[in-house]
């Protein structure tokens, strides 16, 4: 059995985890936080510069080919940095979405500008609040024409183009939903940024108007790519948390073991021992159920649907429990604008409901293991 | 990324595989399948039986030495044999804490002779050992033991109580701590033997749990005399040797460790509420996708550290939370089954729903956040040996033991 990393994929972690300390400390995150630049373009640059960006795109398509397990390290050291870049929407939803089903044209024309930094993509699927839902989707294409508006799109206001997610017919199947892919700088698009949890990440409200679009994939096949869509990025953004969810649990050790209070260390106290040792739990509980949609992403096994509902669901409560109490460690201080508690508890916050809500995603494992269970 | 064997491991599974298929007690795999089998101290007999067999085979205590009984294999091999040996692993149960524990203490610490004349029957089951550690006023404090043993000529002769022996009415032999010199700091006056059961002056007496099962005992000494030849470690050094038993005590990866998610599962899947299947309501599905992700996380945390052993390198910290999140669970899930079940949840046995599982293991999993480790020992544990955190404060620490107040049972 080898159920971890190779020594290569680990060595590429470790080259991350070094430019994105240099390049992308909390300094980075604030200035994107504090309304200074809508993301951090140098650091995009530098991303696509590394390779980071196209490292599971095909080298046909302009990328490195390496795959998705060397995407998974470093999506790990993504959401460790807090990265304030459009990564997850341009590479997990924009890019997978393409490689799963877009035509030659479309892979020629978006995936090597992705890889090169060129291109931001992302994923315009909700439609204000709630989870995904073909019946949620009432943004309607006819005749390769759109009209509705998608709300929140991340990074949508920031992206070159979009997969939308579009009603072609209303017979209530799933195959009344079709994917078009839409050039943000048409004839009747407009984007307008949207206030959120975590002022780092860009969220935006796009309207459209008669906006031609092509169709992405089949297209009774809508809803089908884009489950498989969102399965696949579960699983990445499973890793950013677990980044997430490390660095907060490491921010919380040391501050446990520098802070004197009562005369002491307060990682001396038991209260404060066992809920480090709880948040390790939940983090390594986290690392270990991702470890296993890697597998199952890099594979394409049948398993992903079912692994990739329990790295998110893992994840999730991992990120949203060690940020929460990396404050609880740090007490008052915690709560200061000044330190950076804060801006892993927004991070996790934000994802916790980015790709649809813990909830659904514990409807999806259940009902995902039923099947199996029955089949 | 693969869950392969290499060439070499799936070679040592097929071999091991054929001779278990080949030798097993398949008339016993019913019985040994069901979860909480009441039959276990009655199997003994067959227990020992298969464990001899397993031993004339070079399949007992794998990683030991030959010498010793074993098979001087490597981890990787013995997580391998656990797997195919299955459900028959639960036969080595009586054997565990023996094979487990006492077994590499002696190892560390006996004489040559010694090992020579204990461990090869330990490793076959013929000879049963217990672990004499916990007191009545020292279960998580180990250390503040009180059971005394004083020096007599080439003797010591051993007063006190001890308390939570697994297996003590079945046992042959066992490791013994005790206090010699109560002048001195508490972990500095402790020291280890090991002994025969059945020498004058041992009394078992089996403990009526909370669940009214019989599982662990009280054991009494009166005058026991125990050759200094059967010391181990030195006089005063048996706090440390204590660390290695107990070092080895949670130390088993690869054998799973029972959550009770697959058994709520299936009981979730086939319960009737009012508005149909409990696996179809929302609350009941958000429990339990939470459970099903713990459940999924510990086996792919095993997995992990089984990868370290395959490829030679000493597994990470991350095993180390298997029988903390475990033992809550199992508590956890058999009071939420029994809520599904509304009134009929308090009846037990025959007279209640699956046969009362559930309700057995609420009334048996309070043991399970406690034996072995409790809830907070392990959250210590996971803070100071794996996150670094410094140690609690011991207000006992540098004072003579017989200066240190205690209270308790």
């Amino acid at each position: 059995m080898n159920f971890d990393f190779s020594d290569d994929q680990k060595q590429l972690r470790d080259e991350a985890r070094r430019f994105l300390t240099e390049k992308c400390p909390p300094k980075a995150v604030r200035a994107v936080i504090d309304g200074k630049a809508p993301y951090d373009r140098e650091l995009w640059k530098g991303l696509a510069d590394m390779g980071f960006l196209g490292v599971a795109i095909p080298e046909a398509f302009g990328g490195s080919g390496a795959g998705h397990l060397e995407l998974c390290v470093i999506a790990e050291e993504m959401g460790r940095a807090l990265a304030p870049v459009p990564f997850s929407s341009t590479v997990y939803l924009a890019a997978e979405a393409l490689l799963l089903a877009g035509s030659d044209a479309q892979k020629q024309k978006w995936l090597p500008a992705i890889a090169q930094g060129n291109a931001i993509g992302t994923l315009a699927l909700f439609e204000g609040s709630g989870n995904p839902s073909p019946k949620a989707i009432k943004l309607a294409a006819a005749n390769g024409v759109l009209n509705g508006t998608k709300k929140p799109v991340a990074d949508g206001a920031i992206a070159d183009f979009a997969i939308v997610a579009a009603r072609t017919g209303s017979t209530g199947r799933d195959s009344d939903i079709a994917l078009f892919l839409v050039d943000l700088t048409s004839e009747g698009v407009e984007a307008k940024a949207l206030t959120s949890i975590d002022p780092s990440r860009n969220q935006a409200e796009i309207s459209f108007k008669n906006v031609k679009a092509e169709p992405l994939g089949a297209a009774n096949e809508g809803w089908s790519i884009l489950s498989q869509v969102l399965d696949r990025a579960a699983v990445l953004i499973g890793f950013e948390q677990v980044g997430g969810s490390d660095r907060a649990l490491e921010m919380g050790r040391d501050y446990a073991l520098d802070r004197i209070a009562f005369g002491r260390q307060i990682g001396s106290f038991q209260a404060v021992k066992h809920m480090l040792a709880d948040m390790y739990v939940s983090a390594t509980l986290a690392r270990s159920n991702c470890y296993y949609g890697a597998w199952a992403l890099s594979t394409n096994a049948s398993e992903l649907p079912e692994a990739a509902a329990a790295a998110r669901i893992s994840a999730t409560q991992a990120f949203q429990h060690c940020s929460k109490n990396n404050i609880q460690v740090h007490g008052g201080m915690g709560f200061t604008w000044e330190f950076d508690c804060h801006l892993y508890y927004r991070r996790s916050n934000a994802v916790a409901v980015g790709l649809g809500s813990l909830s659904y995603w514990e409807d999806q494992l259940i009902e995902r293991m039923r099947q199996k269970n029955a089949a | 990324m693969n869950f392969d064997d290499t060439p070499q491991e799936a070679e040592f599974r097929a071999i091991a595989r054929k001779w278990i298929d080949a030798n097993a007690p398949k008339e016993l795999e019913a019985e040994l399948t069901k979860r909480a089998s009441e039959k276990r101290d009655a199997m003994l007999d067959v227990a020992k039986a298969w464990q001899k067999k397993k031993a004339d085979a070079g399949w007992a205590c794998l990683h030991w030495p030959k010498e010793y009984g074993g098979r001087g294999s490597s981890p990787i091999e013995r997580v391998i044999w656990q797997q195919e040996e299955g459900v028959y692993d639960k036969l080595a149960r009586p054997f565990a804490i023996g094979q487990g524990m006492c077994g590499p203490t002696v190892m560390a610490y006996a004489s040559e002779d010694q090992k020579r004349k204990y461990l090869p029957p330990l490793a076959s089951g013929e000879k049963v050992w217990c672990q004499l550690f916990s007191e009545p006023a020292g279960g998580s404090d180990v250390a503040g033991l009180r059971t005394r043993a004083e020096k007599d000529g080439d003797d010591w002769i051993v007063n006190g109580q001890k308390i939570w022996t697994s297996g003590a009415h079945y046992s042959d032999y066992g490791i013994l701590i005790t206090r010699t010199d109560p002048n001195v700091p508490k972990h500095k006056g402790l020291t280890m033997f090991f002994l025969d059961m059945k020498s004058e002056g041992v009394e078992v007496k089996p403990i009526k749990q909370a669940n009214g099962m019989q599982e662990f005992n009280e054991v009494f000494f009166t005058n026991v005399r125990i050759p200094d030849a059967q010391r181990l470690g030195a006089v005063g050094d048996g706090w440390n040797v204590s660390l290695t038993t107990l070092m080895n005590e949670r130390m088993s990866i690869g054998s799973r460790v029972a959550t009770g998610f697959p058994e709520l599962f299936e009981f979730c899947s086939n319960l009737m509420l009012e508005d149909g299947l409990a696996i179809d309501d929302p609350n009941v599905r958000s429990k339990l996708a939470s459970w099903a992700v713990k459940n999924s996380g510990l086996k792919y945390t095993s997995y992990r550290s089984i990868s370290a052993l395959s490829k030679g390198e000493r597994p990470g910290p991350e095993n180390s939370i298997g029988k903390l999140v475990s033992g809550m669970m199992m508590q956890d899930i058999a009071m939420f089954a029994a809520d599904l079940q509304g009134a009929s949840g308090a009846l037990v046995g025959a007279d209640a729903e699956a046969a009362g599982e559930f309700q057995a293991t609420i009334l048996g999993s309070p043991s399970m956040r406690i034996a072995g480790g409790t809830d907070e020992i392990l959250h210590n544990i996971i803070a100071e040996r794996v996150l670094g955190l410094p140690g609690d404060i011991r207000v006992d620490k540098d004072v003579p033991f017989n200066k240190v107040p205690t209270k308790g049972r």
